[in-house]
């Protein structure tokens, strides 16, 4: 039996990571003070510089606008108890869908309908990127941690090919395309703000981090409230009683492959349509591969994906800041922060249970008889 | 280690345990596990050189006992004494070197090893094994001439049969000097004979000292072989009794808390037209074995067709064909007056849509989805019908009215449509299953294995639910393990082994020596 089993749920879902968290801040401390550094001091520029200085949260929701795409598009394949590995390399062919639509398109008609096409775009070219492995496990048996590893690869010699080759902007010599005409793209919300007369700071944050919200709900409600995500989470626990109850397995983890390429897919509407406004080499900077651990720590739900999103933009965000007042630490210290998160929330998630449980039930309640 | 010397060198003599036999004593046993109590003050005694009995139903706390017996759990309070001295029992190693053996439910063996290899495993004695080969193979010798467990030694596991296997269990256990034997549902796996052959083994381990302790949910085998008998219910004993004082009845009263009815009443059956036709099935596994030769029969309306024999000659290929899971190879199936040959496509959704239910032989694998809550599992199979949904959703209100009902009129227990189904005892998965199989009002039900692992009062209630739905006319093909199960649905029994129907015989006539003997492939006159 899982011990864990007897932990209310505010405690197993709430109380444990938050102690999880803490321990990873906590050996996290202890590196920096090694470094030299006073750790307290470490963590207090990190919490301004992600919420505090002018600006910061609009750039921590930025980039939580990324993990959540990434994040809920592992999240999907693991429903279906597939290992998603290829989220960058379907943001990235996502981005090419983008950049295609609006180079074509942008100088003969309407510009938000352009932008429209170029969400779909995204979404549809990461969804064709993630077919091709879930065809190939569906049909052909070869493993989907395998062949989505290999299709980022020629996602991105792909990239860099169309980028020098084919679509990069005339007489320059750095591998982006030109800029998307005036009026493409989504507006940042400072922009916006401006508009209606409220000044706040510069920002990339701009409403593809609504999108992703609006994205998450839908996650929700395709995942527990339709025939078809109820048929994707039996095919996730248990693939002989899906067969059982006549769920056809290979169609299953197509589509499902095809909605998590496009989730993908549409970190590239916030890169690409909400700040570069251009296409342009690797501008998914790993953001596909930390999606896997935004999935993980939040437990495949759109709301935990959220607070691990917002944990890890607020991470890369306060990261940035880090690097810059201390001279000692790089900005690879917000790497060692995350990976230390992961082990402890991830690898090490029920390594406190016992303990706490043990606690709990000494303290605060009385065994009684089932 | 062992209590037992293994003479190093050239000495041959080998030094069998000398049994005065043990007894063994549990003084209020108590297990927690978070806050259900698994084991409350549980006391019992075994008499040193006796068969003890302990019966009670699933989640009774029967396992919990053993594994604290056997060193894999710490009790929470109690303790436990041997020939009269109280022993801490804090690990598997201890427990042996105590000479307490266990024999699983599910035999840990390595099937890719000999006998003697699996024996030798966790007692090799020394870095070169050909020392620790040439004692324990003589000790083997001694052990199965003096019990009369016979077993060729130098057999890899996974050519034997299951009751060999078992045999082989027993040794290990003996070899490591195991005083106590333990033996957790022994005869699950085992054709009438082989428990037959099993039991005259338990009882020559009793007359030379061995003290056993068998934990079953047959109590038939308890009136036959045990001396006294311990009922455990709700974590608690609730009775020790002497067996000679005992009765069949009684013990299930006790077991399930209120009386039980061991027979059940059969109506007349009402038997109509055939429904479900199979002729010269054929069927090739995987691995090119023929699992099923030739195998014809049909099912008429009102009829329940019993399919007896020991696991694994071609029942469960049988159900996976007629319910779709499996491709048809070779044969054709006749379903109310539709054909179906080979190479047509057949799966799952059509088999259902042909109003064919099926309840599977492993409900937890294949029947249910573990981790789904009630109310999800019990649209499992079903939930592309149009009254469980609306559009591209489900209806969960629709759902969850459905499972309130039929959750009611099947007594699943708890009620609760929003726990997940992992949480149910054995018995209540299983009326889970055939309440949702049932509500589709199939024209056939396939089912399999319907008791396995449930309890007594669930078992009562799901015949009652078959003879009910047999009674409106539903054809049902009954594939079971249990022989007295079979012979108290059906109304005709056909028998199998190795793939092929061996014999076919009326329900109302048919004794258990005789399928027995057809189970077991040596009576093929019928």
């Amino acid at each position: 039996m899982n011990e864990s089993n007897f932990l209310p749920r505010w405690v197993s879902i709430g109380l444990i990571p938050f102690i999880n968290l803490l321990l990873a801040f906590f050996v996290s401390g202890i590196v920096i003070f090694f470094i030299g550094e006073n750790p307290l001091q470490a963590i207090l520029v990190m919490i301004k510089g992600a919420f505090y200085y002018p600006g910061s949260i609009g750039y921590t929701l930025y980039y939580t606008t990324n993990f959540i795409f990434a994040g809920l598009a592992v999240a999907l394949a693991f429903h279906a108890k597939l290992f998603n590995i290829g989220g960058e390399g379907q943001a990235y062919v996502g981005g090419l869908g983008v950049g295609l639509v609006c180079l074509a398109l942008d100088q003969s008609i309407n510009s938000f309908l352009v932008t429209i096409l170029a969400v779909c775009g995204s979404a549809i070219f990461g969804a064709f990127w993630g077919v091709i492995p879930g065809y190939l496990q569906a049909k052909r048996g070869s493993h989907i941690v395998i062949t989505t590893i290999m299709f980022n690869f020629i996602a991105a010699s792909l990239m860099v090919y169309l980028l020098v080759n084919v679509i990069i902007e005339p007489g320059q010599m750095s591998p982006e395309t030109r800029d998307f005409s005036e009026g493409v793209g989504l507006v940042q919300i400072h922009k916006l703000a401006n508009y209606f007369g409220i000044s706040i700071a510069v920002s990339p944050f701009n409403i593809s981090f609504f999108i992703a919200l609006i994205v998450s709900f839908g996650f929700w409600i395709l995942v527990w409230r339709t025939k078809f995500g109820y048929e994707v989470r039996s095919l996730g626990h248990s693939e002989t009683a899906a067969k059982y109850a006549g769920i056809d397995v290979s169609r299953t983890i197509v589509l499902v492959m095809a909605i998590s390429g496009g989730l993908a897919g549409l970190v590239a509407i916030n890169e690409l349509l909400g700040v570069h406004n251009k296409l342009l080499l690797g501008f998914t900077a790993g953001y596909g591969f930390t999606g896997i651990a935004v999935a993980l720590m939040g437990r495949n739900h759109p709301i935990g994906i959220f607070l691990s999103s917002l944990l890890f933009g607020a991470l890369y965000q306060g990261g940035t800041e880090l690097d810059f007042e201390f001279s000692s630490i790089t900005r690879e210290m917000v790497l060692l922060i995350q990976g230390l998160i992961i082990l402890f929330s991830g690898a090490l998630a029920y390594m406190m249970n016992p303990f706490v449980e043990k606690i709990y039930y000494n303290y605060f309640k009385e065994p009684k008889n089932a | 280690m062992t209590t037992i010397e293994i003479n190093e060198g050239n000495d041959t003599s080998v030094s069998l345990p000398s049994f005065s036999g043990s007894s063994i004593e549990l003084k209020k046993i108590t297990k927690r596990f978070g806050h259900v109590i698994a084991n409350e003050e549980v006391s019992l005694k075994v008499e040193a050189g006796t068969i003890h009995g302990i019966v009670g139903e699933n989640g009774a706390g029967k396992s919990t006992l053993m594994n604290i017996l056997f060193g894999l759990y710490k009790p929470d309070g109690g303790s436990i004494y041997l020939d009269g001295n109280i022993v801490d029992v804090t690990s598997p190693e201890k427990s042996i070197s105590l000479g307490i053996g266990m024999v699983h439910q599910h035999f840990m063996l390595v099937p890719t090893f000999t006998v003697l290899e699996n024996v030798m495993l966790g007692n090799e004695g020394s870095f070169s094994l050909k020392k620790g080969e040439k004692t324990i193979l003589q000790r083997l010798q001694k052990l199965s001439s003096t019990y009369g467990l016979n077993v060729d030694f130098h057999s890899l596991i996974l050519d034997l049969p299951v009751g060999m296997q078992q045999r082989v269990e027993i040794l290990k256990a003996l070899n490591r000097g195991a005083k106590i034997l333990i033996l957790d549902e022994p005869t699950g796996v085992l054709t009438p004979q082989e428990t037959i052959g099993l039991f005259e083994i338990l009882n020559s381990l009793k007359n030379k000292g061995v003290t056993i302790i068998l934990i079953t949910h047959k109590l038939k085998e308890i009136m036959n072989i045990t001396e006294a008998v311990s009922v455990m219910r709700g974590g608690k004993v609730v009775a020790n009794l002497k067996t000679n004082n005992t009765s069949p009845a009684e013990l299930a009263e006790k077991m399930v808390g209120r009386k039980v009815l061991l027979s059940i009443e059969k109506k007349e059956s009402k038997i109509g037209n055939k429904v479900l036709t199979v002729k010269n099935l054929n069927h090739l596994s995987k691995d090119g074995v023929d699992v099923l030769k030739n195998v014809s029969f049909s099912i008429s309306e009102g009829e329940i067709l019993g399919v007896a024999g020991v696991a694994g000659n071609g029942q469960s290929e049988l159900l996976d064909i007629l319910s779709g899971i499996e491709q048809l190879q070779r044969g054709e199936i006749e379903i109310n007056q539709t054909r179906l040959l080979p190479g047509e496509k057949w799966d799952p959704k059509k088999v259902r849509e042909m109003s064919i239910a099926h309840v599977p032989e492993d409900r937890q694998k294949r029947g249910l989805i573990l981790p789904f809550y009630n109310y999800e599992n019990s649209i499992l199979g079903y939930q592309r019908k149009e009254r469980y949904s609306s559009g591209f959703l489900l209806d969960k209100n629709k759902i969850l009215n459905l499972f309130t009902e039929t959750a009611e009129q099947f007594d699943v227990r708890p009620r609760n449509p929003n726990i997940s189904s992992n949480k149910l005892s054995g018995g209540n998965q299983q009326k889970l299953v055939l309440a949702r199989e049932i509500e589709s009002q199939p024209k056939i039900l396939l089912i399999g294995q319907p008791t396995r692992g449930v309890d007594i009062g669930a078992i009562e209630r799901i015949y009652e639910d078959l003879l009910r739905l047999k009674d409106s006319g539903t054809a049902i093909l009954l594939v079971s393990v249990e022989l007295d199960e079979i012979m108290s649905l059906s109304d005709r029994i056909i028998v199998m082994n190795q793939g092929k129907i061996v014999g076919e015989t009326m329900g109302s006539n048919a004794t258990e020596i005789e399928l027995g003997k057809m189970m077991s492939g040596l009576d093929r006159t019928n």
